[in-house]
């Protein structure tokens, strides 16, 4: 498989390592109500779907930087690939 | 029908005309007491036990392929109950034994060949590793012996011993354990559940549950809708999708799994290795073909192939331990979905809804496990209680932390 690095194109994804799904992202705020069930759905629980799948690769023997990429898990098909940091601001962003 | 020797010999003399189908194929009925979705190994071991030994009745299977078209036919059948920890240890030894008398028991040769597996040693680290996983073999009933170098060269002495990295220093060896026939044991399992009355259905895929007030009433299939008061699902890699149904996340991924098998050599490895300083296992099959595997892919998929670096990564690994193996080609590769759970432990449990239970997370260790899991996940169904081994494979172990981690590295389904 070949992951489009955003900054650096192409990359044979062997050089990544691979952590999951990218709803990893979403940590749960620990001192809210609830928060051990929270937790436990993060750490254990998953969507696992079959199709599109939003999933964290980090460049690791790259330079160094996590990405979600989007890939299809039927067909191995990847159909794009974001800094996750790039997500994550995008995300507060829209909550503040 | 039952086999035997003298069935043999009297078709053999009168032109094979009197065998029959293993099994029927029934249309669907409008209800059973129980359904099993998933017709693989674990499925139908369930219905045979559900039959056999807890004498239950109106049973069905439902596949949504054909029977064998999952792992139970992707696998490299290797049998062994080498395991560590507790909630693990006793039930694979009961599964061992069941294998030790399956074929006797449903009257089909599932060609069980308790040929040995070898663990083997490249450190001291490692040594004591393996001592250590010895002794808890032996507290669970299994057997287990720790050779040193000259042990394994009588064994193996065509091994690279003297690898400058990793020196070959000794091995763990189960004498008990060995491989089977996979396609034998689907096929044994179906036509013993048969014989007893369960109606096998092929061709028919579950798409949604019927759910009322938190009770299973009956399951929509591709075939119609069939009521049950109690579903088992045994479904291995799909599991996710089809507890979708249901309205449960399961704390499972699904990975691909690769295996080999070279062309057919003469006999030359006559149990199964496992190198100790890569991910890379091996045995010989009846036919002379080498059976060989290593670690999943690493990435979610539920595509049924695998990619090329992993290919290179056991290739490597092959290379290392037996370098002789450079000279055999390579005949065929697959890829198999493998339920892949976050500590690497499997789940037989009841689950939220009343009467819908959950057989899953067999990692690639389910081949081994068919046998027992069929008697606890069939124990569960027809009592409400789980079988004395299988007691630890609890659905809210992790919430609990409870988790039977046998290699230690936490929720990361990849790494087991």
């Amino acid at each position: 498989m070949l992951i489009p690095h955003p900054l650096l194109g192409l990359r044979d994804a062997q050089e990544f390592t691979y952590l999951g799904d990218a709803a990893l992202l979403n940590r749960p705020d620990g001192m809210a109500e609830g928060a051990a069930e929270a937790f436990n759905d993060y750490v254990y629980l998953r969507d696992n779907p079959a199709g599109e799948h939003r999933e964290l690769w980090f460049h690791e023997q790259g330079d160094r930087s996590w990405l979600v990429v989007t890939r299809n898990t039927v067909t191995h098909e990847i159909l794009r690939a974001e800094l996750a940091s790039d997500v994550v601001l995008v995300k507060r962003g829209a909550q503040a | 029908m039952r086999f035997s020797g003298f069935l043999v010999i009297k078709e053999a003399l009168t032109g094979h005309k009197g065998w029959k189908p293993l099994w029927r194929n029934p249309e669907p009925q409008s209800g059973y007491d129980y359904i099993i979705v998933g017709g693989g190994g674990h499925g139908l071991a369930t219905a045979y036990f559900l039959a056999s030994k807890f004498k239950r009745a109106r049973i069905a299977v439902l596949e949504k392929g054909w029977l064998g078209s999952g792992n139970i036919g992707r696998n490299t059948t290797i049998i062994r109950s080498n395991y560590l920890l507790p909630g693990n240890g006793p039930f694979y030894e009961f599964s061992m034994k069941l294998w030790e008398n399956m074929e006797q028991e449903f009257n089909f040769n599932a060609m069980v060949s308790q040929r040995g597996i070898l663990n083997l040693i490249h450190s001291d680290g490692q040594r004591d590793a393996y001592r250590r996983r010895g002794n808890a073999m032996h507290l669970a009933g299994a057997d287990a012996e720790l050779l040193d170098q000259t042990g394994v060269r009588a064994m193996y002495p065509w091994l690279n011993f003297d690898n400058a990295r990793f020196p070959i220093k000794g091995g763990l060896l189960q004498r008990r354990a060995g491989t089977a026939r996979h396609d034998g044991v689907v096929w044994g399992y179906a036509r013993g559940a048969d014989m007893l009355g369960v109606d096998i259905i092929q061709n028919c895929e579950v798409t949604g549950f019927r759910i009322e007030d938190g009770r299973m009433q009956g399951v929509e299939t591709s075939r119609g809708y069939i009521g049950a008061k109690k579903v088992g699902v045994a479904v291995a890699g799909s599991s996710g999708k089809v507890m979708a149904m249901a309205g449960m996340r399961l704390p499972i991924e699904s990975h691909v799994l690769q295996a080999f098998v070279s062309e057919g050599l003469k006999p030359v490895v006559d149990g199964v290795i496992t190198f100790g300083a890569g991910h890379f296992y091996v045995s010989q099959s009846d036919k002379g073909g080498l059976v060989f595997g290593g670690d999943i892919d690493g990435y979610n998929s539920y595509a049924q192939r695998g990619n090329l670096p992993v290919v290179e990564d056991v290739a490597e690994g092959g290379m290392a331990l037996m370098p002789a193996i450079g000279r055999a080609r390579l005949l065929r590769m697959w890829g198999g979905i493998m339920d892949m759970s976050m500590d690497g432990s499997p789940i037989i449990d009841r689950t939220p809804v009343e009467g819908l239970y959950l057989n899953a997370g067999w990692c690639y260790g389910g081949f081994k496990a068919t046998p027992a899991s069929g008697y606890a996940f069939a124990h569960l169904l027809a009592t409400d209680r789980p079988h004395d081994t299988a007691t630890a494979y609890r659905l809210d172990r992790f919430n609990r932390g409870y988790v039977i981690d046998e290699k230690g590295v936490g929720a990361q389904p990849n790494l087991h």
